[in-house]
Order: structure tokens, then sequence, then C-alpha cells
């Protein structure tokens, strides 16, 4: 669990369109990395290709290298669902599977993994998941009601329930909180602090307080203007980069002056 | 329009407080009511006219019956003529939705989720063209270019698998019979089924389809996991449809098929099993006054045969409304 990932020379291309150029960084195990920066400067394009995630969309590809613990993730033997499975991943907004009951739900990347289970098993896994995901008290009595009959913010809970049910090495969130209120947003980001001590978290935010907030790490994605690629800017420790960045362009999007 | 105009120019109505209505909205509620009470009318049109006509047949004892109506047999009554007509219809609508509902699934979820886009919107346009060809068209090519072909096929089945009771040989040849009914239903059917699953497969939210991928799911595992459980009630409602349509199927079944009134379940036989529609179309011309209205008599049950099935779809759609992701 909690490996580190280390981006080199990352492009992103939607087909022709050249979306994010030249990324390279090293996300640090057992820490939250946060992504910023102005829409449309490729954070989540960034995030969707560390698990593999970008290439679904039909004519998307990268250059470059993603290595998990020193292992190529694109490298030409590697299967995209086994990346995915070692690097979980929760949305910008929350996607239950609304056919499923909570427990089903909690237990569906487990029931990829391995089909065999027996049903102690499967309830200690949802049980751990779901106290992992400081939802197991709002939910104990009502496991066989459907994923959609939650709340928004506990929908989300719920969804990282799903993905930490398999124990994944790296943990990847886009935006988990802009589709929640500010009590269920607190409730998410006093979980990723907990989670931190056992995985590796990268979460795009466009809320600097939060990454403020939650982040050990910040990287700050700009482009140039519209049809430009984006690039990363600048990446230190998030006290520095909220306190004294050292690129004008960072200070002036932290200050409010951009974005 | 008259009424959106500035709100204090107008002296308040005393009494009944009402938003004021526009007339864009009230003839287009006028109207779509309309079309409401209109199918309504027609539902129960048609369902009197059925009652109404069928009534000198239902009146009538089995005796008066045998002797008014030279196709019905002596000691016959009216529902033991139309009991193994409604077996048969539903026999061959039967073997059509098993033939035809795994198929359409299949060229659905290849159009909408396996196929390179421009090959998928060419091959769905070919799909939608098969619904768009006659019956009779259906039913002279089941009988000319299909059954020929078929019979190699029937009689390896009654020769091999001779022992499960349904393939009971020997085959006939041509194979005038109901399995072969049931397959040229098959592709009658398998348009309708097919569009509209594939519909239906297309609307899956992108966001539940990504919950799978992340999860490692591989493209089929996210198909079962969130394409095939969004879409199943979309899917009944289309094979319903399909069912409706091989339930009143006349003229490619009266092309094809030997007819014979038996409760059999020999569907490799000719002179087993004929379907209502068929029926009606067969014995049409030759009947006269109350045989007539014995063949109203059976429209009328197929009538009622639909309609329950109907019931039956929307009872099973509903049942697990709550996980159907519509909320």
């Amino acid at each position: 669990m909690a490996k580190r990932l280390d981006i080199k020379d990352l492009n992103i291309y939607y087909s022709d369109f050249l979306a994010v150029e030249g990324v390279s960084m090293a996300v640090e195990p057992r820490a939250v990395t946060a992504f910023i920066g102005p829409s449309g400067c490729g954070k989540s394009t960034v995030i969707r290709s560390l698990n593999r995630m970008h290439e679904v969309i039909p004519g998307a590809r990268i250059e470059g290298s993603i290595a998990l613990d020193g292992e190529n993730l694109y490298a030409r033997e590697v299967d995209p669902v086994r990346v995915r499975r070692q690097i979980g991943m929760v949305f910008q907004r929350p996607n239950p599977f609304p056919t499923m009951s909570i427990h089903a739900n909690v237990i569906a990347g487990m029931k990829l993994n391995n089909k065999r289970m027996s049903k102690k098993q499967a309830d200690e896994i949802v049980e751990r998941s779901l106290r992992g995901a400081n939802l197991w008290n709002e939910v104990k009595d009502r496991l066989n009601r459907p994923g959609s009959s939650l709340s928004g913010g506990q929908q989300q809970r719920l969804c990282i329930a799903r993905a930490i049910a398999v124990q994944p090495d790296v943990l990847l969130m886009d935006e988990p909180c802009s589709a929640l209120d500010p009590i269920s947003t607190l409730a998410i980001e006093d979980l990723i602090g907990e989670l931190k001590q056992d995985y590796t978290i990268v979460i795009v935010t466009h809320n600097m307080q939060q990454a403020a907030r939650v982040s050990d790490r910040t990287a700050f994605f700009n482009l140039a203007g519209v049809g430009q690629p984006g690039r990363l800017i600048e990446m230190d420790a998030t006290e520095k980069i909220f306190s004294n960045p050292t690129e004008k362009a960072t200070e002036d999007y932290i200050s409010g002056r951009f974005g | 329009m008259t009424t959106t105009g500035d709100p204090a120019a107008k002296p308040a109505r005393p009494g009944k407080q009402r938003a004021p209505q526009r007339p864009g909205d009230l003839i287009f509620s006028i109207s779509a009511k309309a079309a409401g009470v209109l199918i309504l009318v027609i539902l129960a049109a048609v369902a009197l006219f059925l009652i109404v006509q069928a009534w000198p047949a239902i009146q009538l004892d089995s005796a008066e019956l045998a002797e008014e109506v030279h196709w019905i047999g002596e000691a016959q009554s009216l529902l033991d003529y139309v009991g193994p007509l409604v077996f048969g219809t539903i026999l061959a609508a039967l073997i059509a939705l098993i033939i035809a509902t795994p198929i359409a699934i299949g060229v659905a979820l290849f159009i909408s989720h396996y196929a390179p886009r421009r090959l998928a919107t060419s091959f769905a346009y070919v799909i939608d063209l098969l619904a768009a060809i006659p019956s009779v068209v259906y039913g002279l090519w089941g009988g000319l270019w299909l059954m020929p072909k078929l019979y190699p096929v029937f009689d390896w089945l009654a020769t091999n698998l001779g022992f499960i009771p349904i393939f009971e040989g020997p085959a006939a040849d041509p194979p005038r019979t109901i399995l072969t009914a049931g397959i040229v239903l098959a592709v009658m059917i398998l348009p309708i089924i097919t569009a509209v699953s594939r519909e239906v497969f297309l609307q899956t939210p992108t966001l539940h389809e990504e919950a799978a991928l992340a999860l490692g799911a591989t493209r089929w595992e996210m198909i079962r996991m969130t394409v095939l459980p969004f879409a199943r009630s979309g899917v009944i409602s289309a094979a319903m449809l399909g069912l409706g349509r091989a339930l009143g199927e006349t003229m490619a079944v009266a092309m094809v098929l030997s007819p014979g009134l038996l409760y059999s379940f020999l569907i490799l036989r000719p002179g087993q099993q004929q379907n209502i529609a068929a029926n009606i179309a067969l014995k049409f011309p030759e009947s006269s006054g109350v045989g007539i209205n014995v063949l109203i008599f059976t429209g009328l049950v197929l009538f009622v045969i639909t309609l329950v099935v109907n019931m039956l779809a929307r009872w099973i759609v509903s049942r697990r409304a709550e996980f159907s992701g519509a909320n």
C-alpha cells in the first residue's frame, strides 16, 4: 500500500489536440498532493492519466511515462484494467451504482478482483471500508437500501468506501467536494486527513482553501491561453506555495489576481 | 401574446386568484389532453366493437355453434375452439422472443459499446431498415428461401435431440412448422428490440460507466455492472414491444405454418398449432354469419392477451423501480 508516483515528460492528447505538455513531478506516498489551477489547465486530465482513465475517451493518448514505485504504468505489456485496480479514483460527482445496494456498492471492486468471497468476508470488508470512509454509523442499519437513497455527501463517502475497499496503492480524487455542501465537504476533508496515513492521495480542487487545508504538497498548473496546452508551473510544499511561491504566476493565482 | 404584458395594467380579477394563462400554454395543454383522451376513446371503441361483434357467438351453445359454423366440430364450445389458438399464438411468440432477445441485446451492445463509431452508425441504420420490410415479404422469404435451409437443421435436432419432448421427430420436409414460424417472427421483431435496447444502452450515464472502469472493470464487466442493470427495464419494454408484434403477426405466420388446432409442444412437426391472427386471415374468406362472430371473438381474446402482456411488462419494470437509477 501507499506507493509513490513518478511522472516524467508527460504530454497528453485528445486526438490531435495537445492538452497538457511537459509535466514532470513526483507524488510522495502517505501524503496528500493537491493539483490547483484555473479551468482548462489540464489538472483533471493529468489526474485521469494517472490511472489510465484518460484513454477511455476515444482518441485520447499520452506520451511520456508514469511510474508506480518504478514500474511504468504505460509499458506495452501493462493492462490498464490492472492499473485501475491498483489506483482508485473518486469522481467529481458522487456516482454510486444506482442498481446496487450500499453493501453491493462497497464490495463491487472486490468482486471484480476475486469472485469468490464468503458472506462473512464480504461483511467484514463492507464494515471496514465504511468505517474507513466515516459512513458506517450512518448506514449500518440500511445496507440493503440502494446507494442512491443517500444524501450527496454520504454518496461521495460511499464512493470513497468503494474505492478503498480494494486497498489500492494510490487514491485519486477529482474535485471530490465540488458538488457538496460545506458540512459534507468538511466530513470529506477530515476523511482525507485520516486516509493519508495509509494511502497516497492526489486531489484536484478548485478551492484553494481546501488545497491549503488538506494537502502536504501542491502543484500549480496554468495555461498560456485558450487552445494552448496546460503546463505544470510549480510544485512545492503547500505552505511554501501559499506563502512564498517561486513563480509570479502562482502568486497571482493564489492571491486571486486571476483565475 | 396578449396576456404577457405589464401585469399592473390588468386589474386584478375579483374572487378567484389565478396566475394569468398564456394562450400558448393553454393550446398545448388542451391538445395534449385531447391526444391522451383520443387514445382511450379509440381503445374503448375497439374493445366495444370486438365485444358487440363477438356476442352472437358467445351466447350460442356448442350444438348450435357446430350447426352454424362448419369448421367447428360437434360438442365443441367456443372456448374449446379458441384454446388451441391461444396456445399456438403464445408458443409462436415465445419462440420468437427466446430467439430474438439475446441476439438483439448482443447487436445493440455491439452498436452502442463495441463497434467503432462510424461502423456503428451504418450498422444501426441497416438494422432499422429490417423493420421497414413488410411482413408479406418476410413470409415469402421464410417460405421460399429459409425453409429449405432449415430442414437439415431440424432433421439434425430431431435425430440428435429427439429425446427432448419438444424436438420429437420426424422433422417435416418442407418444415412448415411452428419453429419455422417462430424463427421468421424472430427476424421480424429483431429490429424493434435492437433499436429500443440500443437507445437505452446509450443512455447509461458516463458517470456510472467510469465508476466501473475506475474500479478496474473490463469492458464486459463494466457492461454487466452498469449498462445492463441500468437498461434492464428498457430492454424488458423492448422485448414486450417485440412480443406484441409477434403475437399479432398474420401474414408471415399464415405463409409458413401448416395449421393445426392441438395443444402440442411438437415444434418440428407441421399441422400442430396455429396463431389467432393467421387463423382469422385464412378463415375469413370462407366464413359468414356466426363464423365471422367466432373469428371476431378470437380477435377479442388476442386483444386481451396483448393487454395482459403489457400489464405484466409494466409490473416487472416497476418491481425494482427504486434500484433503476431513475431516482
